[in-house]
């Protein structure tokens, strides 16, 4: 890839389109905010968009016929087309839920309720039972984990799961022995929330193929980071966040093939989503209306809808060639701190722009606190991802996530808080 | 930053009474969800009523240097005193955590405990400090309503 990271005068533009940015914590310290993997900030043309659609259609959409719900409903129609441009699927294909977690329930309680021979789906690839497999990742977030578990109890079926190598990559040693003609479905993540991890999605979906499983991906880590095209990864279902690709709060979204869509049984139900009701059962709209019950995140949508061709002006080559730059930066710098140990691949090339790392002796609530009193923000704990932490033998982590507005700077600013750490602990470091 | 005070950073590093220890009379297990920080906490209680003395705490903490250093000062703090006293003490650690900086703690009553006074700025951590006084709270409940 030959795109270039942002050059200083093209990030201090870009970060001047995020009010939030220049303001000051902790006493006056400039905000570093190396948080972008939980949630990222928003761009005024995010925040405008929103605004604007509050302020001139706004409208319970695909309800109604006056004008306003006309031209609400149009504007979250043309959201939904350019959210999947985005990721390179058609707009039929694109499910708007509240935020990722939902998008991955919804298709766990597809499974279940399919079982059970509801959900107005139909064919036999939406159920479970006792003879079936589920397969997932240890390096999992709970998002992409817990759902499984509990569509496993509810349908008796068998709950597997990839191991992790020690350092940070998927053990596939076992694969044959755990994705087989049982698996009804194999999920995993794109890039792991916590090691950075880039996971090879395109093999993975091709060996839950081989079996006759689905391939589910938790996409939150890739899409706002790297360039995503659904067709190219193979998948079959996907599902990201909005609020961490420059996108409002409370929107999510899930894309699964149009036939699979089609078959999938419902999830959320009442209005909105029917085709027709009568007293005694009801029928349902075609998707993705089926998936979208109650009235629709349709200002989030147009707001997610702004993120995405923000996105595409800055250019996701570019985009993705920037967290390199500053993950690389940041693996560089730390390396030359032998009192820190970073969880994950050491080759770049296998990294997303998340890094964390533990200070030997310290625990990551201590180390985010000395780092937060310098104004660097970073995320501390087990990132919901508690199973992956402890089979890398670590009770929490301190993790530094980037986005396109992150500058060297920054990384450098984390540095240099880091330092404080040792001393303020009484670590023994070799000058 | 006045939060990792010198008296935090000994206790966390050297805490007082660390180690599960017999006898015991009731055990809990908490945790900080957050973080993943996790105490097993013992205590033994002898005598009943308004004599009812708390012989023992003892602990496995992992976790920060807050919560650690908190396990640790109230195992120095609560040991040998009353279990009223110990209720008092409790109550006193979490009117001080919870207060948002406007109590500055007792020190007559909770002792090394003033010295946690700084956490209460921060409402992410007062978990870390409160997770060992939860984990006694608890385990005194089961205590007593256990057979002496």
């Amino acid at each position: 890839m030959s795109a270039a990271p942002f050059t200083d005068e093209e990030l201090a533009r870009l970060r001047a389109d995020f009010p939030i940015l220049s303001r000051t914590v902790r006493g006056g310290h400039p905000l570093v905010y190396l948080d972008s993997g939980a949630t990222s900030h928003k761009p005024r043309v995010v925040l405008d968009a929103e605004r604007h659609f509050y302020e001139h259609t706004n409208a319970a959409v695909h309800r109604g016929a006056h004008q306003l719900s006309e031209e609400g409903t149009e504007a979250y129609e043309n959201a939904r087309e350019t959210i999947a441009r985005f990721i390179g699927a058609p707009a039929s294909e694109i499910v708007f839920t509240r935020n990722a977690t939902e998008a991955l329930n919804l298709v766990a309680y597809a499974f279940s309720n399919g079982a059970h021979g509801g959900g107005g789906g139909h064919g036999d690839r939406f159920t479970l039972g006792p003879h079936d497999e589920v397969l997932i990742t240890e390096m999992e977030h709970h998002a992409n984990l817990v759902p499984w578990q509990e569509v496993c109890r509810r349908t008796g079926a068998t709950l597997r799961w990839v191991p992790v190598t020690p350092d940070g990559r998927l053990d596939l040693t076992d694969l044959d022995a755990l994705l087989t003609e049982r698996t009804a479905v194999f999920a995993f993540t794109h890039v792991s929330n916590v090691l950075g991890t880039v996971n090879p999605v395109r093999e993975l979906a091709e060996r839950a193929h081989a079996v006759g499983a689905l391939a589910v991906l938790d996409a939150c880590q890739s899409v706002p980071h790297l360039p995503v095209d659904v067709h190219e990864l193979g998948v079959d279902v996907l599902a990201y966040s909005g609020h961490k690709m420059f996108g409002p709060l409370g929107v999510g979204v899930l894309w699964a093939r149009a036939e699979l869509l089609d078959e999938m049984p419902v999830f959320l139900t009442g209005g909105s989503m029917i085709e027709t009701v009568r007293m005694e059962g009801s029928t349902y709209a075609p998707a993705p209306q089926k998936f979208e019950a109650g009235v629709p995140v349709a200002a989030q949508a147009v707001g997610l809808a702004a993120a995405c061709d923000y996105l595409t002006a800055l250019g996701m080559d570019r985009v993705h060639a920037h967290e390199q730059m500053l993950t690389e930066r940041l693996l560089r710098g730390l390396a030359e701190r032998p009192w820190v140990t970073v969880l994950g691949p050491d080759d770049l090339r296998e990294r997303g722009g998340a890094v964390a790392f533990v200070v030997d002796g310290v625990h990551a609530h201590d180390v985010g606190q000395v780092l937060d009193d310098s104004g660097v923000e970073v995320r501390v704990g087990h990132h919901c991802a508690w199973p992956l932490h402890r089979t890398l033998k670590v009770a929490a982590s301190t993790r530094a996530s980037f986005a396109a507005y992150t500058t060297p700077g920054e990384v450098d600013a984390l540095l240099e808080a880091l330092d404080r750490v040792p001393a303020m602990f009484g670590l023994e470091v070799p000058a | 930053m006045d939060l990792y005070q010198e008296l935090i950073l000994e206790h966390s590093k050297r805490p007082v009474r660390a180690g599960l220890r017999e006898p015991f009379d009731a055990e809990a297990h908490h945790v900080n969800p957050t973080c993943g920080d996790e105490v097993t906490l013992r205590v033994h209680v002898t005598g009943s009523g308004d004599e009812a003395v708390v012989e023992d705490i003892s602990y496995d903490s992992m976790g920060c240097s807050i919560s650690v250093a908190s396990a640790s000062i109230l195992a120095e703090e609560v040991t040998g005193g009353t279990v009223a006293h110990a209720r008092e003490t409790v109550e006193a650690m979490r009117s001080m955590l919870t207060s948002k900086g406007e109590d500055p703690g007792d020190e007559e009553q909770i002792g090394d405990g003033v010295a946690l006074a700084g956490v209460a700025k921060y409402p992410a951590r007062v978990k870390c400090a409160l997770l060992s006084w939860m984990a006694f709270t608890d385990a005194l409940h089961q205590a007593e309503g256990a057979p002496q």
